[in-house]
């Protein structure tokens, strides 16, 4: 019995770029490099490594972005994934994460799938709720924030380690995990699994091949709105000593100056 | 008055301080309805009344230690059916933004999480984002539905304000989704004795720099000194110095304590995602051209084996 993987990525502006918002309030993507989420190739690791235990798996990567999104596509198709789903239209700019949600539960629906992995929150959004919400819409046990992941004759079983306790969880497919960082380094694409992806096909989706109106997503379809964001001012200069036996003691008169001694 | 239901984090009846600051900021919006769920529930109510909340909403079952999150999600759904209240605030855990998330979703409303402060708008309540690595403050608000709110914790000071904290037990049937994610066992964290991470005034890290897992008895030295908790930056808890649970960063948790101390730390960004928002912060490391000088209201440029343990001496010695 083959064994569908569906994992969810997300094309992200680089946290070391200069981030910033655009005119409309949303991310701009314009003037920050993107590329892979980070969080997201754990994901993808975790899934070629059920696939590689299975009998018969194939692995889908699906995310949704401009045309410079597929650049995610190609990098997980390079770690080792068979085939990916693109899912762009110009009508999703703006769509926030309960639009995210729909977006995702339906171009999984349509590719059909046993277990979807995600990662635990995007780099640049880190709200870590598209998960439970795409569990939610798709009415499947949801076995999220996993640090080690594996499935077998039909039942994922993983451990979550929160703040309280670490909990061993169980659920049956179809299910969908998300995994942290703490789930296995990911691979580095080998120059044949480049090779390779080249000819992996890509499909395109747009809302309409999901049945979606266009008011449903982007910026009017938005359930929040963010109305204003103003850059942090940057800190006033601290004072910096150098140590030359006595930095203890003056890192202890500051600390004490400020009441916490 | 607006009703405004308080998701309640206790563990076995005692509540974790970030309810109570959310009792607090909720007060600014409506009268509290505090909603506590699991083993212990009612044993909550006292101290919720003392900080405010009207009326505490209880139920116990065991499913919701025994399944993952959707148990929960159909008792505050219950909740907020028996209520009809002016907004929902939830803690910003893991499990709080994805109990509040199928909550939002659920009643056809938006969701915003990690709110680091919230004031009454206009038309709903506007909440205070920190984003891009704290470089970017944004203020947003819910524009459909009942506004689903998940709050830092730290970020509001804890007031008390006496309410009549009234018990009344909720009546919660669950889906037949509840029990889709069984919890086969459950390994209970061993305290440390220290204050929680994400929760504590003071926060010591230690980086690169304390160079082994045998060499971070330095920085909790130094943490008891200030009854602090003790973070690390994702380079120690990858060598396997320190577990990732005390990981301050993007990728582990986020920090906004009063006192801020990185030791050995150099402030890459991810780190600086995590903590740029404490209210004074510290640094020691021999870099003096590393990143975290930056951000700095008070840093030392020197080895850290030598400042941090004169540190812990001199600040005992005060301490008498």
């Amino acid at each position: 019995m083959s064994l569908r993987i569906v994992v969810t990525v997300k094309y992200v502006p680089d946290a070391t770029g200069d981030r910033h918002f655009a005119d409309d309030l949303t991310v701009d993507r314009d003037d920050v490099d993107g590329l892979l989420s980070e969080l997201d190739e754990y994901a993808v690791e975790q899934a070629l490594q059920i696939a590689e235990e299975a009998d018969d798996a194939e692995v889908t990567v699906l995310t949704i972005g401009p045309e410079d999104a597929k650049d995610a596509l190609r990098k997980a198709l390079s770690m080792g994934a068979h085939k990916a789903i693109h899912v762009e239209d110009d009508d999703l700019h703006g769509t926030d994460a309960i639009g995210t949600s729909l977006v995702l539960a339906k171009a999984i629906e349509k590719a059909g799938f046993d277990l979807v992995v995600s990662g635990m929150a995007s780099t640049d959004g880190t709200m870590g709720v598209v998960p439970a919400l795409v569990a939610e819409r798709l009415g499947v046990p949801q076995v999220t924030l996993l640090s080690e992941v594996s499935v077998e004759d039909g039942t994922v079983k993983g451990r979550r380690d929160g703040d309280a306790a670490s909990e061993q969880l169980e659920a049956q497919l179809p299910a969908l995990v998300s995994v942290t960082d703490q789930s296995g380094e990911a691979r580095y694409p080998s120059f044949k699994g480049i090779m390779a992806a080249k000819k992996k096909p890509v499909e395109s989706w747009d809302l309409s091949d999901l049945d979606i109106e266009a008011e449903e997503v982007g910026l009017d379809g938005a359930f929040t709105k963010v109305e204003a964001a103003n850059e942090r001012p940057a800190r006033t200069a601290g004072t910096i000593v150098k140590d030359e036996g006595e930095g203890g003691k003056q890192l202890a008169e500051f600390l004490a100056g400020q009441k916490f001694i | 008055m607006a009703e405004v239901l308080v998701y309640v984090d206790h563990v076995d009846g005692a509540v974790r301080k970030p309810t109570l600051e959310l009792l607090t900021l909720a007060r600014r919006i409506g009268e509290p309805v505090a909603v506590a769920l699991g083993n212990g529930a009612a044993d909550t109510a006292a101290v919720l009344g003392e900080h405010g909340a009207v009326k505490v909403l209880t139920h116990d079952a065991s499913e919701y230690a025994d399944y993952l999150v959707v148990p929960k999600v159909d008792a505050l759904q219950a909740a907020y059916e028996a209520v009809s209240p002016a907004a929902v605030l939830v803690p910003s855990s893991a499990e709080g933004k994805e109990v509040a998330a199928r909550l939002a979703l659920r009643i056809g409303s938006g969701i915003i999480t990690d709110a680091v402060d919230l004031e009454a708008g206009d038309e709903s309540p506007v909440a205070t984002q920190s984003v891009f690595a704290a470089s970017f403050t944004t203020k947003s608000r819910v524009i459909k539905g009942t506004p689903v709110i998940t709050v830092k914790p730290n970020s509001a000071a804890v007031e008390a304000a006496p309410a009549a904290g009234a018990v009344e037990a909720l009546s919660v049937s669950f889906s037949d989704k509840a029990t889709g994610t069984k919890v086969t066992g459950r390994t209970p964290r061993e305290s440390t004795g220290r204050p929680e991470l994400t929760e504590a005034a003071i926060v010591v890290s230690g980086g690169r720099g304390v160079n082994g897992a045998e060499n971070f008895s330095i920085i909790e030295a130094l943490a008891d000194s200030l009854g602090a908790a003790v973070g690390a930056s994702r380079a120690a808890v990858d060598a396997g110095w320190y577990p990732h649970t005390n990981q301050v960063g993007q990728t582990g948790k986020s920090v906004s304590p009063q006192l801020y101390i990185a030791n050995g730390i150099s402030g890459a960004i991810q780190h600086r995602a995590g903590m740029q928002t404490s209210k004074t912060i510290v640094a020691v490391n021999k870099d003096a051209e590393a990143p975290i000088f930056d951000l700095v209201d008070y840093g030392v440029v020197g080895d850290l084996f030598d400042v941090v343990p004169q540190l812990t001496e001199e600040i005992k010695s005060r301490k008498g």
